[in-house]
């Protein structure tokens, strides 16, 4: 089942909405710098629950229609620049989120249901600029009590980057069930892996609790490093030295555009 | 050990007054890019291994090793939902006489300018939380405005709307102030050392209540300073490596400038 990252990432129409993990839960930079090698346009993104140097990257490369995000950030090494300049120039659309409010949807797709409800939210701006959340009055109460009802989220697509995947395409992601939520609501999924397993992930109870199965993914590919300059947990740490050159880097378009050239020349060589 | 004959730095005292807001508190949680905060947990934590109460449970975002969830990062939203956290940190670009929040940027929204990441998961722990700590280093009349541009979640809500969280303290690099929901709005509490009641009132950008002589906000005790400065700065690094060798490297500095 394992393929080559690119052949995953030629998979991914145009116009897709595409769902990606927080950064320290598995982020694939591997499919994102295929993604932008390959030039998949018109993307609208769904931060889970919020975004950083692969939004970043893709809004850079100008692949982003739209996003739908509780934050962009690049955490240490500061804001998000090419996420900044896009906002301030109107080129993307924004959905601006809360954390829980991304999970609400995800979880009502995973659900199978048109909403979910959820409490906070009233009174703030993201509420008032969200025409598509609607407030209503709880049903359940006898009395007067305003919630949110949050609609489901249908990623067309899920990517992440996960440690390991074994030959029936079940994923190993531990403890980071975001991942798996992406998965259950997205209609494909699409995982790069540091190694495939030569053995059955559920065959190991261990190992069974912390795996998400077959069903919910679409194409694996090992990527080693794919998650770099990004951590991978249990693995290996965020590169912050490659993340603060990024960050200087994307402060201008042609600075942004010289590292995104200088990374595919590195790739060739 | 000459490190811990160096006084507190003023970062230092911020992180001890952290661990004191915490008092009382089963369990904590720290969100993404607030190591001082999160600093401020594990000395509450450590602080709390040494007295035999139960222990204090933290949950630091982005750590490994510094929390416990296992359901991802859903897990601290619905935990926070059923009423087990009791405690969160929230920062603000602007944050006004209300208690207001905005997170995402300055001027006329969507085309922000400058903007900020985002409200992260503020549009729902401030409602949810008991004690929401209100942390901004800058103490400035552009952070602390008379009313922000964005409200990414509101310091009060109007009655019959479900709101058991709020604001519970405001933390800043001059001085620590408390929040009245009746009257709605701050209260401060305490000076740090070496700032002034004129100086805070210059760089606050809305008025607040006070004694005409207001208390210093106290600095840690030798025994809470060897504990930030060992275990607590050890476990700090795994998650802000940058923030905890710059807080280590201000220390020698003040270490230096003392023996000079």
């Amino acid at each position: 089942m394992a393929t080559d990252v690119h052949r995953l990432a030629a998979q991914i129409a145009p116009g897709s909405s595409v769902a990606i993990p927080v950064d320290y839960a598995g982020v694939s930079m591997a499919f994102t710098r295929a993604l932008i090698e390959i030039g998949t346009r018109d993307l609208t993104l769904i931060c889970v629950p919020t975004g950083g140097m692969q939004a970043d990257m893709l809004i850079g490369a100008g692949q982003v229609r739209a996003i739908e995000t509780s934050a962009v950030s690049l955490g240490e090494a500061g804001g998000a620049p090419r996420f900044n300049a896009a906002v301030k120039e109107g080129s993307i659309a924004l959905r601006d989120a809360t954390c829980p409010a991304i999970h609400a949807g995800l979880l009502a797709a995973q659900k199978g249901v048109p909403f979910m409800p959820m409490r906070g939210l009233i009174g703030s701006d993201l509420l008032r600029n969200r025409p598509d959340w609607t407030v209503i009055d709880n049903p359940t109460s006898d009395t007067p009590d305003p919630i949110v009802l949050i609609p489901a989220i249908h990623p067309d697509v899920a990517i992440f980057h996960a440690p390991m995947a074994d030959r029936e395409g079940n994923v190993w992601i531990g403890r980071r069930r975001e991942l798996a939520a992406m998965a259950y609501a997205a209609r494909r999924t699409f995982v790069t892996v540091e190694r495939m397993s030569e053995t059955r992930l559920l065959d190991d109870e261990k190992m069974a609790a912390g795996t998400l199965p077959g069903l919910y993914v679409t194409d694996v590919a090992v990527a080693e490093n794919g998650a770099w300059p990004y951590g991978l947990w249990g693995a290996y740490p965020v590169d912050q030295a490659e993340m603060a050159r990024y960050a200087r880097a994307a402060r201008s378009d042609d600075g942004f555009a010289d590292y995104i050239a200088a990374r595919a020349a590195e790739v060739v060589s | 050990m000459t490190q811990d004959m160096t006084p507190a730095t003023p970062r230092e005292i911020l992180i001890c007054t952290v661990a004191g807001l915490l008092d009382g508190c089963r369990c904590v949680a720290v969100g993404a890019a607030s190591p001082v905060p999160a600093a401020g947990a594990m000395l509450a934590r450590a602080l709390r291994d040494s007295t035999g109460e139960p222990p204090l449970r933290i949950s630091i975002l982005g750590s490994e090793a510094h929390n416990f969830f296992t359901n991802g990062s859903v897990e601290l939203f619905d935990a926070a939902g059923q009423g087990r956290i009791d405690a969160f940190f929230l920062g603000g670009g602007q944050i006004d006489r209300q208690g207001n929040i905005n997170l995402v940027g300055l001027g006329d929204y969507p085309r922000s300018a400058p903007r900020w990441p985002g409200s992260f998961g503020s549009g729902y722990l401030y409602y949810v939380v008991p004690r929401v700590i209100l942390y901004r280093e800058e103490h400035s009349p552009r952070v602390f405005v008379d009313k922000v541009d964005f409200i990414s979640t509101p310091g009060t809500s109007e009655p019959g709307t479900y709101r058991p969280g709020g604001p519970y303290a405001l933390l800043t690099g001059k001085a620590l102030f408390d929040f009245n929901k009746d009257k709605r709005g701050f209260r401060l509490k305490s000076l740090h050392p070496d700032h002034t009641l004129a100086e805070v009132t210059e760089a606050t950008g809305f008025a607040f209540d006070h004694d005409p002589d207001p208390a210093t906000t106290p600095g840690p005790d030798a025994a809470t300073l060897h504990l930030l400065r060992t275990r607590v700065m050890d476990e700090l690094a795994e998650t802000y490596p940058a923030f905890a060798a710059e807080l280590r490297a201000g220390i020698e500095t003040t270490d230096r400038k003392a023996t000079v």
